[in-house]
């Protein structure tokens, strides 16, 4: 037997051995684990007026720039959570559709007019609409699921939500990006009062 | 009442408060020590808190940093290994949310903190979440070596985590990871709701 050969079949033997050897996996089975992730992930992108607004947030930071562009996102999750956990304990919200409805028509407005006022007005702003949306979207999981997942889902989907808002958002360097931005603020503004006329008729 | 008899009768609550196991053990079939280590990075529960302990570490400079390196596992795996004589929780269920929401949220808010400051809240994380593998471990019959499989994946996961966060110069970088922290912080509060809510 050539060396090569002798290689080969010392390899054929060695994953053999390995094969046979091989003790069976006893994986703990964690149950409803992808499955709230994947219902965490789609739940903020399944509802449109939680879609705008989060998107609404991530155009109105990139028109802001820096700081505002990432004090925005770190200031949403968070105290879209917060709404969330009062949810959670059963505190109830008055006028949650409404709220969130409210969310899209000034987002949308302070987009259309380029606002900008100071970072604490803009992140106060934010954060307040933020509870209305976690009241309303973060409390809904699917039973059998895993609570952690569904969060991790849930929150994923939001900042990239934010994330496209950004990404959206850096058309702003040209004119003809700062003219489409206003147009689509207007748009998200148009549809707040859509969704407003729905939260009251 | 002093406010010291308060925070000791609330921590002798929280110590006594009877929970149920959290960790999912895994088995790989490989020894208790990779069971360990595949145990971290497929439990969101630990693994979170560990990253945003990283971060936070690394966020606070190289002195921090290098402090963490050390009380992260150890802590981990004393705790562990007292979980495991006691073989019960002994903590309650919202304690993991907790972890997440205060490393996550100091993440986020990136103040400068003390070295040491950093150091005590990583041997509180390492403890109580040790704590909890170490009970899991005990009540499924597992070896304790697990433990050093867990603490081997902390020590290297912090290493690698917190030297790439204390590498990075840009601003926008730091953002990133308080963003990261965030979003941390964020999960933990949903959580925490989940668990209150006894859904969780």
């Amino acid at each position: 037997m050539t060396v090569g050969g002798r290689r080969q079949t010392l390899r054929l033997t060695l994953a053999g051995a390995a094969l046979l050897l091989a003790s069976p996996a006893w994986a703990h089975v964690q149950q409803g684990q992808a499955a709230g992730f994947l219902a965490g992930l789609r739940h903020p992108v399944s509802g449109l007026d939680h879609v705008l607004a989060m998107v609404a947030v991530g155009l109105w930071g990139a028109q802001l720039g820096a700081p505002g562009i990432w004090l925005l996102p770190v200031t949403f999750p968070v105290v879209m959570a917060f709404g969330g956990l009062l949810g959670l304990l059963g505190v109830a919200l008055p006028g949650v559709e409404l709220g969130i409805a409210a969310s899209g028509v000034l987002l949308g407005a302070m987009v259309a007019k380029e606002a900008r006022p100071p970072l604490w007005v803009a992140a106060a702003l934010v954060g307040f609409f933020a509870v209305f949306h976690g009241h309303a979207h973060g409390t809904e999981l699917p039973p059998g699921q895993s609570a952690l997942m569904y969060s991790v889902g849930f929150v994923t989907a939001t900042g990239a939500l934010h994330g496209l808002g950004i990404a959206i958002g850096g058309i702003h360097r040209w004119d003809w990006g700062r003219r489409a931005l206003r147009v689509a603020g207007l748009g998200v503004a148009g549809a707040g009062v859509f969704f407003m006329w729905g939260a009251v008729r | 009442m002093s406010r010291r008899t308060v925070a000791l009768a609330v921590l002798a609550g929280l110590v006594f408060w009877p929970g149920i196991a959290q960790a999912h053990l895994m088995t790989t079939g490989l020894g208790p020590v990779y069971d360990g280590i595949s145990h971290l990075f497929l439990t969101f529960d630990d693994l979170l808190p560990v990253l945003a302990m990283a971060v936070l570490a690394g966020l606070n400079g190289p002195a921090a940093g290098r402090r963490v390196l050390v009380a992260l596992p150890l802590a981990w795996f004393a705790g562990g290994l007292a979980g495991f004589a006691a073989r019960a929780p002994l903590l309650p269920p919202g304690v993991t949310a907790l972890s997440f929401i205060i490393v996550g949220g100091l993440a986020a808010l990136d103040r400068r903190l003390a070295p040491n400051v950093v150091a005590g809240l990583a041997l509180a994380l390492g403890l109580v979440h040790g704590w909890l593998n170490g009970a899991g471990i005990a009540s499924a019959g597992r070896e304790a070596m697990g433990l050093v499989g867990i603490g081997g994946a902390i020590f290297a996961l912090t290493a690698l985590v917190s030297a790439f966060i204390v590498s990075l110069r840009r601003p926008w970088t730091r953002v990133v990871a308080r963003v990261a922290g965030s979003w941390t912080a964020a999960i933990g509060l949903l959580l925490l709701g989940w668990t209150l809510s006894g859904r969780g």
